[in-house]
């Protein structure tokens, strides 16, 4: 929020209150639930016994939950090593104005637009060496290529789909920063000498901090979260190459009907997020201050 | 110089463009095909082409039904949305209150929660308010991630504002609700565009909770596509074009907002 001072004034809360029902409603009573769940053991509609922190503790000694854990951390990390870089090159090398403007942005956007499921889908048929696109290039480029049959092909095919899917919404953000950005500071680096690379290190990646700090932590969660396209595409595999948290946590709670553990497993998820969005988000705008004063100097 | 360096950024950009549409090319060119094409060999382009799997889509009540489904609750929630995020929005850029900071992080962490979490308490929430199977318990389950992502994307814009503007306002007379609504909101009307735009997305493309939640009467689309798959095996061309068919919304959504976004969602510090 604003570094500026702004007026104390508590009877903002009555504009806030709206959001908080509408959060609460949709958000707390679920969680609430969640919690409720995660402290009893669950046989049946009437048939609940308490078992305090059995299942947390259980979770946290979970072999397969370290396993799927630490695949979704290389899967978020690499997720972000490479969209955000991609995604700021491709704002900058976007047309400013004109027709080709408009053109491109709804290029670059349609990706955005199609349903996770059909997403995973067309990339089933794309990827399949006898009659996809991708697949059969790669074939005739003489790779053996199965994201079906190979660990490492399966993740980097989870990966490359969601590079296409998602790196848009990154250059979206980042093309809008980059617009924003007055004239007069281009003039002034102009007059000065100053090279491109000077242009975008002290100019435009300062200017562009509020937009890319939402694109990180945006990435970053949904990245986290990350269900429907792997689940459609590989279904988690093989093996379990591909299966990240989320597909983890829905196996236990649907697949075996295990509320208690499913629940504990789903608050402790739910803090993992929190705690490393947190760290990211403090970790950003400090970050991001530095280079400021180190435009001004 | 600068020749070259134009040169390469353009050769990027279109290097980009062919990576991003040729997914979009091979599904079109799928809607076209019959299933026995698909499946069989390998080719650029329909050789036996069929408006077929149009037909069968726009004839079928189940399928078409589908898109009207969507359509509904992702207006109603991206309405509720921005109607609860606009006051919420001003009243964190606007003023320092109690807490503030604290309700802001709150709001954002609740995108955070990942959707799996929320499969079974809603189940059960909305059971038992006998809202299961309706687009309004969609739409209300959606603003868990649209609301903070709202009020976080119409913060940055309101902060943008000059705070001049609204005391200006009051000196000449306006009433809140009347400055709002006549001054106010056009200024922001970018911001409101892009808002828009993004609880309209995240919306029409999630898919478990608009599943779990329906079951005949709010069918969304991307239920409907889940049960393509079918004793004769999965009916590929069909899906290719309601595949083609999500995105055309979308598309028209966002050929409207795209002034906005290219005027500078970043005007405000977020």
């Amino acid at each position: 929020m604003s570094t500026t001072v702004k007026p104390v004034n508590q009877r903002a809360w009555w504009l806030i209150l709206p959001v908080v029902i509408c959060v609460a409603f949709s958000a707390v009573l679920p969680l609430m639930t969640v919690v409720n769940y995660s402290v009893q053991d669950i046989f049946g509609p009437e048939r609940r016994v308490f078992v305090g922190t059995e299942w947390f503790a259980s979770v946290l000694r979970d072999e397969e939950l370290h396993g799927a854990l630490l695949r979704q951390l290389g899967f978020s990390l690499s997720v972000l090593v490479v969209e955000i870089p991609l995604g700021i090159a491709l704002a900058l090398a976007m047309p400013a104005q004109g027709w080709k403007s408009s053109a491109v942005l709804v290029l670059v956007a349609l990706s955005l637009l199609i349903p996770w499921n059909v997403v995973g889908t067309i990339w089933q048929i794309y990827g399949r060496a006898d009659i996809g696109l991708l697949g059969a290039t790669l074939d005739k480029l003489g790779i053996d290529y199965s994201y079906t049959g190979d660990a490492t092909d399966a993740w980097l095919t989870v990966l490359a789909m969601d590079v296409w899917h998602w790196t848009p919404l990154v250059a979206l953000l980042a093309f809008a920063g980059l617009r924003s950005i007055p004239d007069a500071y281009y003039q002034a680096a102009r007059i000065d000498g100053a090279s491109k690379f000077a242009v975008f290190r002290y100019i435009q990646l300062p200017k562009m901090r509020g937009v890319l700090m939402i694109a990180v932590l945006l990435r970053f969660m949904d990245s986290f979260m990350i269900y429907t396209e792997p689940f459609v595409l590989t279904g988690g595999g093989p093996g379990n190459s591909t299966t990240f948290l989320s597909q983890f946590l829905t196996q236990k709670a649907v697949g075996q009907f295990d509320l208690g553990p499913a629940a504990a497993f789903s608050l402790i998820y739910f803090l993992i997020i929190l705690l490393l969005c947190f760290v990211l988000y403090n970790w950003m705008q400090r970050v991001g201050t530095g280079n400021q004063e180190a435009g001004h100097g | 110089m600068d020749e070259r360096r134009f040169k390469k950024r353009t050769v990027f950009l279109v290097a980009y463009l062919i990576f991003a549409v040729l997914p979009i090319y091979w599904m079109t060119m799928m809607s076209f095909k019959t299933n026995e094409e698909i499946l069989s060999s390998f080719t650029l382009w329909p050789t036996a082409f069929t408006w077929d799997n149009y037909r069968t889509i726009f004839t079928d009540a189940s399928w078409y039904a589908g898109y009207i489904n969507s359509l509904i609750y992702v207006a109603i929630n991206t309405v509720i949305s921005l109607t609860v995020a606009l006051p919420a929005a001003y009243a964190f850029s606007r003023y320092s209150f109690i807490g503030d900071k604290h309700v802001f992080f709150w709001l954002l962490t609740n995108r955070m929660t990942p959707p799996a979490v929320f499969l079974l308490p809603f189940f059960q929430l909305y059971t038992t308010l006998g809202l299961m199977d309706t687009h309004i318990a969609v739409a209300l389950a959606h603003l868990v991630f649209n609301v903070p992502l709202a009020v976080w994307i119409l913060e940055g814009f309101m902060s943008g504002i000059p705070r001049e503007i609204d005391e200006t306002a009051y000196i000449d007379g306006y009433s809140f609700p009347h400055f709002f609504a006549r001054i106010f909101l056009p200024l922001i009307k970018a911001g409101v565009g892009v808002a828009a735009f993004f609880c309209f997305m995240f919306s029409w493309v999630e898919l478990l909770l608009a599943r779990t939640l329906t079951s005949v009467d709010a069918k969304p689309i991307v239920a409907t596509m889940t049960r393509t798959v079918s004793a004769s095996g999965m009916d590929w061309a069909v899906l290719a074009a309601a595949g083609v068919l999500t995105i055309v919304p979308g598309a028209i959504v966002i050929w409207f907002v795209r002034h906005y976004i290219a005027k500078g969602f970043a005007m405000g510090r977020v």
